[in-house]
């Protein structure tokens, strides 16, 4: 088990670097490089540009450069937004609650109807409910997550009223249920994609349990179908499920860009776009290493959790 | 000595229409489906614009936001009383073109690099796969978005960034595909005959790989599609005047109360495209993939 899982930290740790330097290539992409930010201010001549770039140490051979923003990253040290001068890291810090929370009713929404739907699929393959469903998952993802949000806000919030048709409280109104109404809508439209990939997934894995030989003696011992389901069948294909969630993770967190933008959430992917917006680079360029982080690190969980549970993982 | 062929000693050539594989694709509904609709939408935004009244630019203000079946205007008219159906189809041609166009690109990169990374296999396969791993590390609007805020865009540009953002499915399913190939006789065979070991990977294992590519390929069009709709929505990715039915979504949001159906056709129109093309792959997996028999 200890082999296994510094086996898998370094592996981490190799894609963690690799990850930087993709970062450090998009970085070096912005037009201008690191001193866009100058290049506008009226009455600034190439001198002052070039005494700039000798400042903020552009003028060193790139590597250096690389090797000096990978150990001021490692350390926390992010730089600051040209919007506030804030450090990177709080104002991310200052979004990712928002974006955590609707992340995460999202998930035990779509993992709640997804396991459902994958199950009843699987145990009664080929009924209408199965063809119905795979149609259903495969049209959900083929329609925009935005346009999906649009759609509902119109129905619910500009039709029905039933829903606020944006932000995250109303202001003046801090109590759960206010919060709550205001979770509802971006969480199940965020979820909608999820489901479907959920219920494909868990139904294909329920298939795989179903025919094992396990599943065929607990029959024959005479428990009832309701009983070798419950306990032999969904506990063993929930385990592929694990590894599947922390493969969503970028899905989800693209996904909240969009719907967060829609519904006007204070998240992360609001603060991407609006960073974009002001051409505030070094936050733009620390959401990206963020979320990428974010993503190494939900991958290292799930498959530590996966070798937690299922020992076959740790021996092999 | 002459060379002659009787019918009987000719292999029995069958048609591609009679092959197992196009049966069982006709076969699948969804995907026949599919085929329809993407011929249909084709056919439609490519002569559509010849046969109506008005074409995507001209600027009719005494019609601003007149609602769909009111008036001249078939679809209605946006907030600059341009014909919604004029821009309709003109956007149809750029965002399917701009699908397809990323998609032979991203596949061509990603087959390329699944293929030297599987061939290979060691220690040049290894930095290429976690290559991979690393770039999908990144949430891919993320990435798409930095890279359009970046690079001035132009609708060549949004292609190519579209491609650089997703042929990392193609490259992990091709470099599979290729490992198992790789111990094959047929590539031993041409390892002994003396083959280079680019002919051997462009023309022995890429040709024998083709079925999961074809599969990811179609699947890709739904998904470029999908992240042009996005960029472009978000006014990173096709600029006005040119239609992108993206675009057209954008700004759409503030008028959802007095003129939903500006929010309303395009979104429609992707959805439509966009299941057509998963419907389309999803056949096509099932009739490619030896094992679906099985079940």
């Amino acid at each position: 088990m200890t082999r296994y899982i510094l086996n898998r930290l370094g592996q981490s740790l190799v894609l963690l670097v690799l990850v930087s330097m993709i970062g450090f290539a998009v970085l070096n992409l912005a037009p201008g490089g690191p001193l866009s930010q100058f290049a506008l201010t009226p009455g600034m001549t190439q001198a002052d540009l070039d005494r700039i770039s000798a400042q903020m140490g552009l003028d060193r051979p790139l590597v250096v450069q690389y090797a000096d923003w990978f150990w001021r990253l490692l350390r926390g040290d992010w730089g600051r937004s040209f919007r506030d001068s804030r450090p990177v890291l709080d104002v991310i810090g200052g979004h990712f609650g928002a974006t955590l929370l609707l992340m995460g009713t999202a998930t035990v929404i779509s993992v709640t109807i997804g396991t459902w739907v994958g199950i009843k699929g699987a145990t009664k393959r080929y009924s209408i409910f199965d063809y119905a469903a795979t149609v259903g998952a495969m049209v959900a993802l083929s329609i925009p997550t935005f346009w999906f949000g649009l759609v509902a806000i119109y129905i619910f919030s500009l039709k029905l009223g039933w829903l606020p048709a944006g932000n995250m409280y109303t202001i003046g109104n801090g109590s759960f249920l206010d919060y709550a109404i205001h979770l509802i809508m971006p969480a199940m439209v965020l979820a909608l994609v999820d489901v479907a990939v959920w219920s494909r997934y868990m139904r294909t894995a329920t298939l795989d349990v179903i025919n094992q030989d396990f599943v065929r003696t607990a029959r024959a011992k005479g428990m009832t179908p309701r009983r070798v389901l419950m306990k032999h069948v969904v506990g063993n294909a929930l385990l592929p499920m694990i590894t599947l969630a922390g493969l969503q993770v970028p899905t989800l967190l693209g996904g909240a860009l969009v719907t967060e933008t829609v519904f006007t959430w204070p998240g992360m992917g609001r603060l991407f776009l609006d960073s974009l917006g002001y051409q505030d680079y070094p936050v733009v360029m620390g959401l990206l290493m963020f979320s990428a982080i974010l993503v190494l690190l939900s991958n290292l969980a799930a498959d530590l959790l996966t070798a937690f549970v299922d020992p076959r993982i740790r021996l092999t | 000595m002459s060379v002659s062929s009787t019918p009987i000693n000719r292999p029995i050539k069958s048609g591609w229409w009679n092959s197992r594989t196009f049966r069982r694709f006709v076969r699948h509904r969804l995907a026949a489906l599919g085929v329809v609709m993407v011929i249909l939408l084709t056919l439609v935004c490519v002569i559509g614009p010849y046969l109506l009244p008005y074409n995507d630019l001209y600027i009719d203000l005494r019609a601003r936001f007149s609602p769909p079946l009111t008036g001249y205007h078939f679809l209605g008219t946006d907030p600059l009383g341009r014909d919604i159906a004029a821009r309709l189809l003109m956007a149809g041609r750029i965002s399917m073109l701009v699908g397809f166009a990323a998609m032979i690109l991203s596949t061509m990169i990603g087959a390329t690099i699944g293929v030297v990374a599987g061939y290979y296999g060691g220690r040049i396969g290894t930095v290429l796969m976690r290559f991979v791993d690393a770039v999908l590390s990144f949430p891919s609007i993320f990435l798409l978005l930095a890279l359009a805020a970046f690079i001035k865009p132009s609708p060549i540009m949004i292609t190519v960034i579209i491609a650089i953002t997703s042929w990392m499915e193609v490259a992990r399913i091709v470099e599979a595909e290729v490992r198992s190939l790789r111990e094959r006789d047929f590539i031993m065979a041409a390892r002994m005959l003396g083959l280079s070991n680019r002919w051997i990977m462009f023309r022995e294992l890429l040709p024998n790989a083709m079925g999961p590519i074809i599969v990811a390929a179609t699947l890709t069009v739904a998904r470029a599609i999908l992240l042009e709709a996005y960029v472009s929505f978000l006014g990173y990715g096709i600029q006005p005047p040119l239609p992108s039915w993206g675009n057209m979504l954008n700004g759409a949001q503030q008028y959802l109360q007095s003129a939903p159906w500006l929010a309303i056709i395009p979104g429609v129109a992707i959805t439509l495209a966009v299941t057509s093309f998963n419907f389309i792959g999803d056949g096509l997996r099932d009739a490619l993939d030896a094992r679906s028999d099985l079940n």
